[in-house]
Order: structure tokens, then sequence, then C-alpha cells
């Protein structure tokens, strides 16, 4: 199994330097009052998976949102390879077909998975290689094949999106990012909404494409996978990143203390124990 | 009973006047469903691209519609309308024939509920389809064109049938401008054969025929959208 991505990592200005595939600087975005996110910088190089941990509403979702411009910032700059967006300057940004072309180059993946409903699986990992990359029905159905085979979804193609497992919806979904070829992978919570049970089979595909080397912006609650998968850790509180590192700094030896009551939840009520297993 | 029915006098003689009252009631009804169907996919876009220059005088257009009864509306297309064009087209060339005044009144009451319609369909799509296109990227109209509205006509189908059977039944008012519609139909054979009981039947049989499938066709389509 290869990632069939042209970008990461190999080719693009990002490759083999230590200059990074997408850099956030003092990114912002408010709904009204609210200040969701308060100028957060981070970079990712390729080929790295960054988790994103958090409590509740501290603006981990609005942060992956604000990246393929789902959410437009108010403030800030994104680089992603050799494009760089200033949202201080709505002249620089990318409009209509433009800004859609543009968020293609991130894929996204949901809690609720977002499978289109009147579509079979493999018509949903179609759909975008058909429609927005212009691709061939017959070459994107075999391409559509090739990854609903790779996620553990063969002889599944035909299936509506009811009938299949949230687990099985999941990985589907996670085909249909894969099919644009995207530069990085944005997971947003992806295992939240997921029978325990279920749990596994998405992240061990998620595990899969890390070690394949994806460049992926992971947010969830999953501290074993932060701890086993992630290159770097980012911690979020109030709309800001209070703590950065690999997961043994953040998560084993926080020095930030809201950090510490954060990862002491998880402490005190999981069965695993991040601090001791991850180190 | 004492009445004595006799069907045959109202037909006989008449089979011409039958015939082409109900292809002018089946012609208006399908000319302004077809005519409000498309006002209010146009309409209907308007209000949802969220540009208050736009949806303003539509809402202006569809409250207006849907808070005055269908029978007024008719007579001011039909009576009011006329003068009010000869007052502001100066000359008074703007001649707008009887048929057309009413069957513009028609068709946009119709619209305003199309209108309605088209926009509760694509906005009962779940949000979660409309962000999933737009991040495998996709533009609003490829948005559109291929995950919400296969989805929402689905749902706007049935209510679209009924407002349909609603429709073709406002039709009749048009018997009060003299469009010889089924209706008017059976007054002018009334007036002819003194038979108002054989006639009003016949003429209320007659709509029953034609909406009766209709109805049970939208039934079982609301049935089919629920699952
Ligand atoms: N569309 C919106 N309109 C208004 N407020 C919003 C919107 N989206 C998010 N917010 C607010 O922004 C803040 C950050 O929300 P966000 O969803 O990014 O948090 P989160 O870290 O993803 O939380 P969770 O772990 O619960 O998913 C919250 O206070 C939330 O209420
Ligand atoms: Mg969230």
């Amino acid at each position: 199994m290869t990632v069939d991505n042209p970008r990461t990592p190999g080719a693009g200005a990002a490759a083999g330097t230590d200059h990074p595939m997408l850099a956030v600087r003092d990114l912002c975005k408010s709904y009204g009052d609210v200040e969701a996110v308060r100028g957060v910088s981070f970079d990712v190089r390729a080929g790295e998976v960054v988790v994103i941990i958090g409590p509740s509403g501290c603006g981990k979702s609005t942060t992956l949102r604000c990246l393929n411009l789902l959410e437009e910032p108010n403030r800030g700059t994104l680089r992603l390879d050799d494009r760089e967006l200033d949202f201080s300057n709505r002249r620089t940004l990318p409009a209509g077909r433009d800004l859609a072309r543009f968020r293609a180059r991130f894929g996204m993946v949901f809690q609720q998975f977002d499978l289109f409903a009147h579509k079979t699986a493999i018509e949903n990992v179609m759909i975008g290689q058909v429609v927005v990359k212009k691709i061939r029905p017959e070459r994107a159905q075999a391409a559509a094949r090739d990854l609903l085979r790779r996620v553990g979804l063969e002889g599944m193609d035909d299936r509506r999106p009811r009938e299949l497992s949230g687990g099985q919806q999941q990985r589907v979904a996670i085909a249909r990012a894969l099919a644009m070829s995207p530069e990085v992978l944005l997971f947003d919570e992806v295992t939240s909404a997921l029978d325990p049970e279920l749990v596994g089979e998405v992240l061990e595909v998620m595990q899969d494409l890390a070690r394949e080397g994806a460049t992926m912006v992971v947010v969830t609650h999953e501290m074993s996978f932060a701890r086993d998968v992630a290159d770097r850790v980012l911690f979020m509180d109030q709309g800001q990143l209070v703590e950065e590192g690999t997961a043994a700094e953040v998560m084993v030896n926080p020095r930030n203390p809201r950090t510490r009551t954060f990862l002491a939840r998880y402490h005190r009520g999981a069965q695993e124990d991040p601090g001791q297993g991850g180190a | 009973m004492g009445y004595k029915w006799d069907f045959y006098m109202i037909f006989a003689g008449y089979e011409w006047w039958w015939l082409k009252g109900l292809g002018i009631t089946v012609a208006y009804a399908s000319a302004t469903v077809g005519g409000g169907l498309l006002i209010g996919v146009v309409c209907g876009m308007g209000l949802l691209a969220n540009r208050w220059w736009l949806s303003g005088p539509i809402h202006v257009y569809v409250e207006t519609f849907r808070c005055t009864p269908v029978l007024v509306q008719i007579v001011w297309f039909y009576f009011a309308l006329p003068i009010l064009l000869n007052a502001v087209v100066p000359g008074g060339g703007l001649e707008l024939p009887a048929w057309l005044a009413a069957g513009i009144g028609l068709t946009l009451y119709m619209g305003c509920f199309a209108t309605e319609i088209f926009r509760g369909g694509i906005i009962s799509i779940d949000k979660g389809q409309w962000q999933a296109a737009r991040a495998i990227g996709m533009t609003y109209a490829e948005m559109m064109w291929h995950i919400v509205l296969p989805q929402a006509v689905r749902r706007m189908v049935p209510p679209f049938v009924n407002q349909s059977v609603i429709q073709f039944k406002n039709t009749a008012l048009l018997y009060v401008v003299a469009v010889p519609d089924l209706m008017y139909t059976g007054y002018l054979v009334v007036a002819d054969t003194y038979r108002p009981l054989e006639v009003y039947s016949a003429v209320a049989i007659a709509y029953f025929v034609i909406l009766y499938p209709l109805t049970q066709w939208g039934k079982r389509l609301e049935a089919r959208s629920d699952r």
C-alpha cells in the first residue's frame, strides 16, 4: 500500500527540507463575540502527524476548519506548500472555483461521517474525482475500488451509507478524502460518534496512513492514538495553543498547568494510562 | 325520489363545450403549475443566496400572495391591473388580454408556495452533506447539482404534488372572470338547460376523477420519501 499522493512526501517545495508543508501564523476566528481561535501558530512538515488535543469548546474544530477554509479566518496567514494566504488582506484570498480547488488540497474527515446519503459507497469515493478532478468515470471507479479495498471494505461497493455500520461509513469517508490525493489530511474527532468496538478499525486505517507517510492533522480524544502515532502533540485551551511538543513531552511531562489538569482527567478515568504507556 | 335525473340532456349537443372547458381547465392548471414551479426555483434560489436586496423583494412577493385570497388576486389582475398599466404606460397602448391577466394571478399564487417548497426542501438537507461536498473541493453549483438537489428534490415532490392539486381546484375560480373553464362551462350549460343538479354534479365528478388519482400518487410519494 502506498499513498498515491504526488506531493507528500517527495515532490513539492516542502520535501526533503525543514521548510514546512503547512505553516499557520496568528490564526484568529470569531463568531460574533465568541473568539473561538485566538492567534494560533504552528507548522506541519511533510509526512508528519500532528495531533491536537484540548477540552471541549477550546477551538480545535474551528482551527481545522480554518485550515481548509470551511471557515474564513478573520486574521492570520496560512501557507500550504507554494500558496500563501493572508486573511487580513481579502484581495489575496481565493474565491469561487479557485477557493473550492484550494480546499481540495486538504482532505477532511468528520465526526458524523457525512457520507452522501443518496450515493453508494463507491459513488461516494468517485464523485470528487469525477466532478472536481474531471477524471473519467471508469478510471475513477477503478481508483475508488482500490481505495475501498485499502480501508478494508472490499465487496461493499454498492452499499448505501445507511446499510453500513458507523465504522464502515467512517472508512468510506476516509477513502472519499483520499480519492482527491490531498496534500494534508484533516481528521476531526472521527471516532467520537462510534460505538467503542468500532473505534479500533478506524484508528487502524489512520495508523496505516501515517505509516505510509501521509501528512495529517488529527483532532482526537483518543490518547492512545496521540501517544502511539503522533509526531507532535498540540494542546489547545480557550482558543490558544498552550503547549506543543512530542507526545512524550506533552502527555507525560506537561509543563503547563492547564495541560496537566486536562490530562489528569484521562489518567483518572481511562483504562489505559497515557502517562506510563507512552514513554 | 321525485326528481328525475337526466344526464343525457346536459351532454347531448354540449359535448364540444364540455371538452373545451375541460381542456381549458387542464391547460390553466398545467401552465400555472409549470410557471409557478419556475418562479419557485428562481425565487427559492434567490432566498438561499442570502443577499438582502434579493431576499427582501422575494419575501414581500411571497407574503403578499400567501396572505391575500386567491380570488381577490384573480379579480385584481383581471380588473385592476389593466387600469394600472394604462395609467403607468403613457398613451395606454398596453393591452393585457383577460385570459392572460387571470393566468398571471394564478401563476404568481402557485409561485409563492413553490418558492417555500423549494427553499424548504433545500434547507432540510443536513449541513454535514454541504460541508462534505465543499471539503472535497466542489463549487457551490457543483454541490447544489450533485449533492443537495438530488436529495432535496425527493423531499419537494410530495408537497409540490399537494400544492398542484390545490392549484388545479383553484382554477375553478376563473369562472368569476368569464374564462370558459370547466366550471364556467357548467354555468353556461345550466343557463341553457336549467339542469343545475346534473351539471354541477358532473362538474364535481370531473374534478374528482382527475384529482383523486393525483392525491393518491402524492400519498405514495410521501410514504416513499419517509424511508
Ligand atoms: N458556527 C459557530 N457559531 C458560533 N459559535 C461557534 C460556531 N462554531 C463554534 N463556535 C464556538 O467556538 C468555540 C470553539 O468551538 P469548536 O467547535 O472549535 O471547539 P472544539 O474544541 O472543537 O470542541 P469539541 O471538543 O466540543 O468539538 C466554542 O465556544 C463554540 O461554541
Ligand atoms: Mg470539535
